[in-house]
C-alpha cells in the first residue's frame, strides 16, 4: 500500500493520538485536529488523501464541517467516527458528505482497513466493466468470472462478494465491511457468518489453483491480491 | 370536621339541603293556610251567621225578644258562643260575659281578648274572638267564638310542622355529611395507597367496592396503571441485576487474567502476548454485548415509527437465508426456504433483517447436526409471518416468556457461545413494529414466527 496523507480531526486527544500513531505505524503521514475550526482550516489549505472526522467537535460539529468542505468543492473522502450508532445517525452522517461511518469502541485494524478503500475508491473512480487480479478476471457484463481462462460458478451473492473483493484488491478487507457493502447490514450477526462465505469462495476460486488469491488477515478481515 | 367542610360532596350535599328545606317550607306553608286557615274561616261564617239571626230578631221582636234570645243562648252551658247586649249607658242587658272586653277591635273589626278578664260561662282561661255590632238606639250588641280549639289545632298543626321541618333539617345535614363522609373515606384511601407506593411499596394496591362506580372505575384505573409500572420496574431490576452479573462475570475474568500475568515477572514475550490476545478477545466480547444492550435499548426508546418504509419480507427473508446457508450446511444441517407470499410491511428494513438473522442464528446454533432449518415467508389476512422453524432441543413452554428477557438463557444453552441478547433485540424489535413473536413446539424443535401486521 503506497503511505497516504491522513487528517485525523477528533478532540479526544487520547483517541487522537492513538489514531495517529497507528495510523503511522501502518506507514502513512497523520496531521491531527483538535477542534472542528483547525480541522477545517488544515483541510482547506493542504491536500489529503482521506480524513478521519469524529462527529462530535467542540467548535464546529463534524457534520457541518463536512458540509462546508462538500460545498467548497472538496471531495476528500472522509471517514466519520461516532458514538452514536443508530441507523438514523449513519444515514445522517452519510448523508452530510460522509463516506463511511465507523461507530465507537472500535478495531484499529478495521479503521485501518476503511480508510485504505476509501483512499483508493478516489483513485478508481471511473466506471468499469471488467475486473481483474492475476489471472482472476470478472466481467460485469455477462456477469461470468473466470480464472486462468476456466470459468467458475457462482451464485449471485458470491459473484456480489467477489466483485466487492476485486474492487478493493490489494486492500484489506473486514468482515463488517463485507457485511455492509455485500449484505447492506448495518449489524453484526452473533456468529461469524463470513468467514464461511469466504470458505466457499475459496473452494470455488483457490482449491484448484496453485497460488491462493485470497488472503486471510489475522485479527482484521481477509485480502484479495495476485502473488508478488 | 374543617376539612369535611371543604370537600365538594358535603358542598353540594349542603345546596341540597337548603333547596330542600325551602320546598318543605313552602310545602308546610301551604298545609297550615288550607287546615287553620279553613277553621277560622268557618268560624268567622258561623259568626256572621248569628250576628244576622240575632238583628233578624231584633227587629222583628225589638230589644225585649233580643235579649229573651240572647239570654236563651246564653243559659246553654255547653256553648262556645259569647253573647253580650249593652245600652248605650255601658249597662248589661244579656250575655254570658261578665263584663265588655276591654280590648279594641283590630283592623277588619274583630275583637280578640281573653275570656278570663270578662268570665266566660265555663270560666275557662279561653280566648275569644268577636265581633261588635250596633244596633238602633245605640245598643251594641257582641257576638263572639271560643277561640281555643281554633289555638289548639293551629299550635299543633304548627308543633308539628316544626317538627317535620326540624326532623327534615337533621335527615338532610346527616345525610350529606354520611354521603360526604362516604366518599371521602373511600378517596382518603385513594390518597393512603398512593401515599404508601410514594414510600416505594409498589406491591400496595387501592381497595375497591364492588359496586362499579366512578370511583372504582377509578381505583381500578390506578391499579392497571400500578400494575404496568411494577412490571416495569420489575423488569429494570431484574435488567440491572443481570447487566451487572453478565458483566461482571467477564470483566473478573479479564482481570484476573492480566493479574496472574503480571505475577510472574519472569514470563517470556510471547507469553504476555499470548495474555493480551486474551485479553482483547474477552474485551471485545464485552463490547459486543455492550453494543448489543445499546441496540435493544435504542429500539425499545425508538418509539416514533416516521422512519417506517414499506419493507419486502420475503426479499429480506432471502437475503439472511444466503447468508446463513453456508453456515448451516457447513453444520451438516438441512436448510431450506419457503416463499409462500411476498407480502410487504411498513418497517425499519435493519431492524427487522437483525431480527430474522438473530432467529436464524439461533436456529442453525441450536440445531444439532443432521437436522433441518426451514425460513418460511406467509402472508395470511392482515398478517405476514416470517416463521423459522429448527429440529433442535427447543425451548420448554415454561421458559418461552423468560428467554424473551435480557440475558436470560437455557441451563442447557450455555456451553453453546452466545450472550443472551439475541432474543431480546427479537422481541423488542417485535414490540416496535406492533408485531409479535412466538415462540412454540415444533415437535420436536423451536418454531420462532415473528407475526406482523401488514396493513391490508
Amino acid at each position: 500500500m503506497t503511505p497516504m496523507k491522513v487528517l485525523v480531526i477528533e478532540d479526544d486527544r487520547t483517541a487522537a493520538a492513538y489514531l495517529a500513531k497507528g495510523l503511522k505505524e501502518a506507514g502513512h503521514v497523520v496531521d491531527v485536529a483538535n477542534d472542528g475550526r483547525e480541522g477545517l482550516f488544515l483541510a482547506g489549505s493542504e491536500h489529503y488523501d482521506v480524513m478521519v472526522v469524529d462527529r462530535m467537535l467542540p467548535g464546529r460539529d463534524g457534520l457541518s464541517l463536512v458540509e462546508v468542505l462538500r460545498a467548497a468543492g472538496n471531495d476528500t473522502p472522509v471517514l466519520f467516527l461516532s458514538a452514536l450508532g443508530s441507523v438514523e445517525d449513519r444515514v445522517k452522517g452519510l448523508r452530510s458528505g460522509g463516506d463511511d461511518y465507523l461507530t465507537k469502541p472500535f478495531a484499529f485494524s478495521e479503521l485501518l482497513a476503511r480508510i485504505e478503500v476509501l483512499a483508493r475508491r478516489r483513485s478508481a473512480a471511473q466506471p468499469q466493466t471488467k475486473l481483474a487480479v492475476g489471472d482472476l478476471e470478472m466481467d460485469l457484463l455477462t456477469r461470468t468470472v473466470t480464472r486462468a481462462g476456466r470459468e467458475i460458478d457462482l451464485l449471485p451473492r458470491e459473484f456480489t462478494l467477489l466483485e466487492y473483493l476485486m474492487r478493493n484488491a490489494g486492500s484489506v478487507v473486514t468482515r463488517t465491511m463485507m457485511l455492509e457493502n455485500v449484505w447492506d447490514y448495518h449489524f453484526d450477526p452473533q456468529t461469524n457468518v463470513i468467514d464461511v462465505h469466504i470458505a466457499r469462495l475459496r473452494q470455488k476460486i483457490d482449491r484448484d489453483f496453485p497460488t491462493p488469491l485470497i488472503h486471510t488477515v489475522r485479527g482484521a478481515g481477509y485480502s484479495l491480491r495476485a502473488a508478488g | 370536621m374543617p376539612r369535611l367542610l371543604r370537600t365538594t360532596t358535603f358542598r353540594v350535599a349542603l345546596l341540597y339541603l337548603c333547596l330542600f328545606l325551602g320546598s318543605v317550607g313552602v310545602v308546610l306553608g301551604v298545609v297550615y293556610r288550607s287546615t287553620a286557615g279553613f277553621v277560622e274561616r268557618e268560624l268567622n261564617d258561623a259568626i256572621a251567621e248569628d250576628v244576622g239571626a240575632l238583628r233578624d230578631r231584633f227587629e222583628r221582636y225589638g230589644l225585649s225578644g233580643l235579649v229573651d234570645e240572647v239570654r236563651h243562648r246564653s243559659a246553654d252551658p255547653h256553648t262556645n258562643s259569647f253573647y253580650l247586649v249593652a245600652t248605650p249607658a255601658g249597662v248589661l242587658l244579656a250575655g254570658n260575659l261578665s263584663g265588655w272586653p276591654s280590648a279594641t277591635p283590630d283592623d277588619q273589626g274583630w275583637l280578640h281578648f281573653k275570656v278570663s278578664e270578662t268570665g266566660g260561662p265555663a270560666g275557662n282561661p279561653a280566648t275569644a274572638q268577636a265581633v261588635v255590632f250596633a244596633l238602633p238606639g245605640n245598643l251594641r250588641l257582641l257576638v263572639g267564638r271560643d277561640m281555643t280549639e281554633l289555638d289548639l289545632v293551629a299550635k299543633q298543626i304548627i308543633g308539628s310542622l316544626g317538627w317535620i321541618a326540624a326532623v327534615v333539617a337533621a335527615l338532610g345535614v346527616s345525610g350529606g355529611v354520611l354521603l360526604s363522609r362516604s366518599v371521602l373515606t373511600r378517596i382518603e384511601g385513594i390518597n393512603r395507597t398512593t401515599r404508601r407506593i410514594m414510600d416505594g411499596d409498589l406491591s400496595e394496591r387501592v381497595a375497591r367496592s364492588c359496586n362499579g362506580d366512578e370511583i372504582d372505575r377509578l381505583a381500578g384505573n390506578l391499579n392497571a396503571m400500578l400494575d404496568r409500572i411494577e412490571a416495569l420496574m420489575a423488569g429494570m431490576r431484574q435488567v440491572t441485576e443481570n447487566i451487572a452479573h453478565d458483566l461482571r462475570t467477564p470483566l473478573s475474568r479479564l482481570r484476573s487474567r492480566i493479574e496472574l500475568v503480571l505475577l510472574h515477572p519472569e514470563e517470556d514475550a510471547e507469553a504476555y502476548r499470548a495474555a493480551l490476545q486474551d485479553a482483547l478477545v474477552e474485551a471485545d466480547r464485552l463490547l459486543a454485548t455492550f453494543k448489543a444492550l445499546l441496540s435493544i435499548a435504542q429500539v425499545e426508546a425508538h418509539a416514533q415509527r416516521d422512519d417506517f418504509r414499506p419493507v419486502d419480507l420475503a426479499a429480506m427473508a432471502e437475503s439472511a437465508a444466503e447468508l446463513y446457508e453456508p453456515l448451516a450446511e457447513e453444520k451438516g444441517l438441512a436448510f431450506a426456504v419457503e416463499i409462500r407470499a411476498r407480502p410487504s410491511v411498513a418497517g425499519n428494513a435493519q431492524l427487522l433483517a437483525q431480527a430474522v438473522a438473530n432467529l436464524l442464528d439461533n436456529a442453525v446454533k441450536y440445531t444439532p447436526e443432521g437436522g433441518r432449518v426451514v425460513l418460511s415467508v406467509e402472508a395470511e389476512g392482515p398478517e405476514a409471518r416470517v416463521t423459522i422453524a429448527d429440529s433442535g432441543p427447543g425451548i420448554p413452554a415454561d421458559m418461552r416468556e423468560a428467554v424473551r428477557q435480557r440475558f436470560v438463557r437455557l441451563d442447557a444453552a450455555r456451553a453453546t457461545p452466545g450472550n443472551g441478547l439475541g432474543l431480546s433485540l427479537v422481541e423488542a424489535v417485535a414490540r416496535l413494529h406492533r408485531a409479535q413473536l412466538r415462540l412454540e413446539d415444533n415437535a420436536p424443535g423451536l418454531r420462532a414466527s415473528l407475526v406482523l401486521p401488514t396493513g391490508a
